[in-house]
């Protein structure tokens, strides 16, 4: 069996050893409910609100202002739906185009009811307009909606100059950083961030487990409807053992925040080789405002799933957003969106690091990539002897 | 992550025939077929050579950009066409390009669809008829995103047996786009449906006709061995009005005689079978095997 080369740590990460460590008491010893009358339960109590504690210290955010939730989809539906609720006569949602489906299919979900949403589109870089922006605010905007860090390109947007227009016109601000967490150091106290939500297993922590920051003062309406817990916010009995790990795993993020730098650094070595190495290939999106761990590099004239199974054979785990790596027919709607071509767009492979990963595993990729893309462009109709049918096809499509 | 079959794998690994055909000897002559776009994320160019006085491919070569399942069905492809005669090659379809690989995941069936169409389009390029009077293409444009016609749709939903809508979209892409074209091909799939139940029932009321002319011959004496021209219309007709006639109208069918010529009977089918291929092909069976046996052996019937 071939050593994991894990390279995919947009889409999951690894539990982290401690973080593994403290929750698993939680399982077979102190299982109690904290919302029991006996010591056995009520312990347990104290053990949520330190997690909430750390939670909030990575975010410079208080304790009363931490949600827990089940997942990032769960966190963003509940803010989008608690900011429409808390201002019932404001009918309008700003979002963008590159959102993660939590959030785009809850606006599509929204126009059938009697929202409007507006999508801003993105340059080739994968930013936004801010005229476009200001042009859609009105009054009746109840909330904006933007990502902190795209999962598939890492670009980053300019969450707090996009905050300060969306608070001139009233609305609340929604912000899905799922992909940010970790990698950028966030202080919600100096910040003109409503709602924010983050995901455990982005940030080595188990799936099933996130939360949402909701800031003080902000009218909130459950999603779930059941007991007290969470103060009224989420209803159902707390998952303490991801708890505990979703706490543990803030801590530690919070501590790698300073070690950041050695990811980038063995990001823009991949990226740099494999530019290096390989011909007719190019990062998608802003190179410059970008997660330190992410890289979306187009290869051109071949296929993404391709690309992934090849990689698989020594045991490279990456990700793609081609349409038949997805299941979908249409490839990813965040490269559409920045209007790459055709030719890249099918051939875009993502790598995301973590802070488990090593240089000799990126030298790993950088020996065993080159050949593989060799290979899979000598098969190719487009990249060997005759270019006009490409170029025939390219044509028609800008027309 | 897709559950492909090893045999998908192995050709996705080790694909056999990839490339292009440069040398040819007199005799002999390369078409290439091509289908699909770098916008649909998978096209496919196929190459054969194929020899002009036995009609038959020495050899077929590929060029796939796309997927696994897109290059492993482009290489099996060609090891199924190497050697078939050219007309053989015309009734492959995309079925068997998927069973050559011990099936797809159904998603993927897509890709063998690629294949089959590429293979169409090289032999109708060899045989000089124009690709855009494909009879595919004159049907009405039903998926606007991925260019497909109801022609095509209607093709592939009988020739693999599809139920539903998303399947379509799984084998030709139709649907996978905007979504907005899925209720026309629930209707189209509708259409196929009735079509394909429609000519069952013909089917077996036509072998019900069959039966019963094969009970009525049964119970009536040996017919006279030598006859003259006139005596054999006159039978011919007697026996069409008395015992083929009757079990046709049975089924709300029914027949004239046209003319005799030697030994060919001319009829002229009417009725409820008469527009209907197949039962029209069983019911000429069943009124030959009658006349036959009860007039001459080496009578034969043609429908006019």
């Amino acid at each position: 069996m071939t050593n994991t080369i894990y390279l995919d740590n947009n889409a999951t990460t690894r539990i982290d050893e401690d973080v593994l460590a403290a929750m698993l008491p939680y399982f077979t010893i102190y299982y109690g409910n904290p919302s029991s009358m006996h010591t056995f339960g009520g312990q347990i109590g104290h053990v949520v609100r330190k997690a909430r504690s750390q939670v909030a210290d990575l975010l410079g955010a208080e304790e009363s202002e931490i949600v827990f939730t089940s997942c990032g989809t769960e966190g963003d539906n509940a803010a989008i739906l608690a900011a429409l609720k808390a201002q019932p006569k404001k009918k309008h949602i700003i979002t963008t185009e590159v959102e993660h489906p939590a959030i785009l299919n809850l606006c599509r979900r929204l126009e059938r009811e009697d929202y409007t949403v507006t999508y801003l589109s993105v340059n080739g870089k994968g930013q936004i307009d801010f005229d476009e922006l200001e042009a859609s605010l009105t009054g009746n905007t109840a909330v904006v909606s933007v990502m902190y860090a795209n999962n598939e390109t890492g670009v980053i947007f300019p969450i707090e100059q996009i905050g300060q227009i969306v608070k001139e016109y009233g609305a609340l601000f929604h912000v899905d950083a799922v992909q940010a967490v970790g990698k950028i150091p966030l202080d919600m106290k100096n910040s003109t961030i409503d709602l924010l939500t983050l995901s455990g297993h982005k940030i080595h922590a188990p799936k099933g487990i996130g939360a949402l920051y909701v800031r003080k003062g902000v009218r909130f309406r459950p999603l779930l409807i059941g007991g007290h817990q969470e103060r009224g916010r989420r209803g159902g009995t707390e998952n303490v053992a991801g708890i505990v790990a979703l706490g543990k795993a803030a801590e530690l993020a919070q501590q790698h925040l300073a070690d950041v730098d050695r990811e980038k650094r063995l990001r823009d070595k991949l990226e740099q080789g494999i530019l290096a190495a390989i011909p007719n290939t190019a990062v998608n999106g802003d190179r410059h405002n970008r997660l330190p761990n992410t890289t979306n590099i187009g290869f051109k004239f071949i296929e993404g799933e391709a690309i992934l199974l090849s990689l698989d054979d020594y045991g490279i785990c990456a990700s793609s957003g081609s349409a038949c790596s997805s299941g979908s027919l249409e490839p990813s709607h965040v490269l559409r969106a920045l209007g790459l071509p055709y030719s890249v767009l099918h051939g875009s492979i993502r790598f995301s690091l973590s802070r488990y990963t090593t240089e000799a595993e990126i030298d790993r990729v950088l020996e065993v990539l080159p050949s593989i893309i060799d290979r899979l462009r000598e098969l190719s109709p487009f990249s060997s002897d005759d270019a006009d049918w490409l170029q025939e096809q390219e044509l028609a499509i800008s027309r | 992550m897709w559950d492909y079959t090893d045999k998908v794998m192995e050709h996705f690994h080790n694909p056999r025939n990839q490339g292009t055909i440069k040398e040819k000897q007199e005799g002999e002559e390369i078409v290439t077929g091509q289908v699909g776009s770098i916008a649909c994320g998978d096209a496919l160019k196929l190459h054969l050579k194929i020899d002009e006085s036995s009609q038959t491919i020495k050899d077929a070569t590929f060029q796939t950009f796309g997927c696994a399942s897109a290059i492993a069905s482009s290489s099996a492809l060609t090891e199924l066409l190497k050697g078939r005669k050219v007309d053989e090659a015309m009734k492959l379809t995309n079925k068997e390009i998927a069973e050559s690989l011990g099936g797809l995941p159904e998603e993927k069936m897509h890709c063998s669809v690629m294949g089959q169409e590429a293979l169409e389009a090289a032999i109708y390029t060899y045989k000089g008829i124009p690709l855009d009077s494909h009879e595919e293409d004159e049907g009405n444009l039903i998926c606007r995103c991925f260019g497909v016609s109801d022609t095509k749709i209607k093709r592939i939903i009988r020739e693999n047996d599809i139920t539903n809508a998303e399947q379509v979209t799984n084998y030709v892409k139709a649907g996978g786009g905007c979504s907005s074209c899925l209720p026309d091909i629930d209707v189209l799939i509708e259409e196929v449906i009735t079509e394909q139940e429609q000519i069952k029932v013909e089917q077996e009321k036509s072998v019900e006709a069959a039966k019963a002319i094969a009970t009525a011959k049964q119970d009536s004496t040996t017919q006279p061995k030598r006859l003259t021209n006139l005596q054999k219309i006159t039978l011919i007709q007697r026996v069409i009005d008395t015992e083929i006639r009757p079990v046709l109208a049975e089924d709300g069918g029914d027949m004239e005689l046209f003319d005799v010529e030697g030994d060919v009977v001319k009829v002229i089918l009417k009725g409820a079978c008469s527009g209907c291929a197949s039962s029209t092909e069983t019911l000429k069976l069943a009124i030959e095997a009658t006349l036959q046996d009860r007039v001459l052996p080496s009578l034969t019937v043609e429908s006019v």
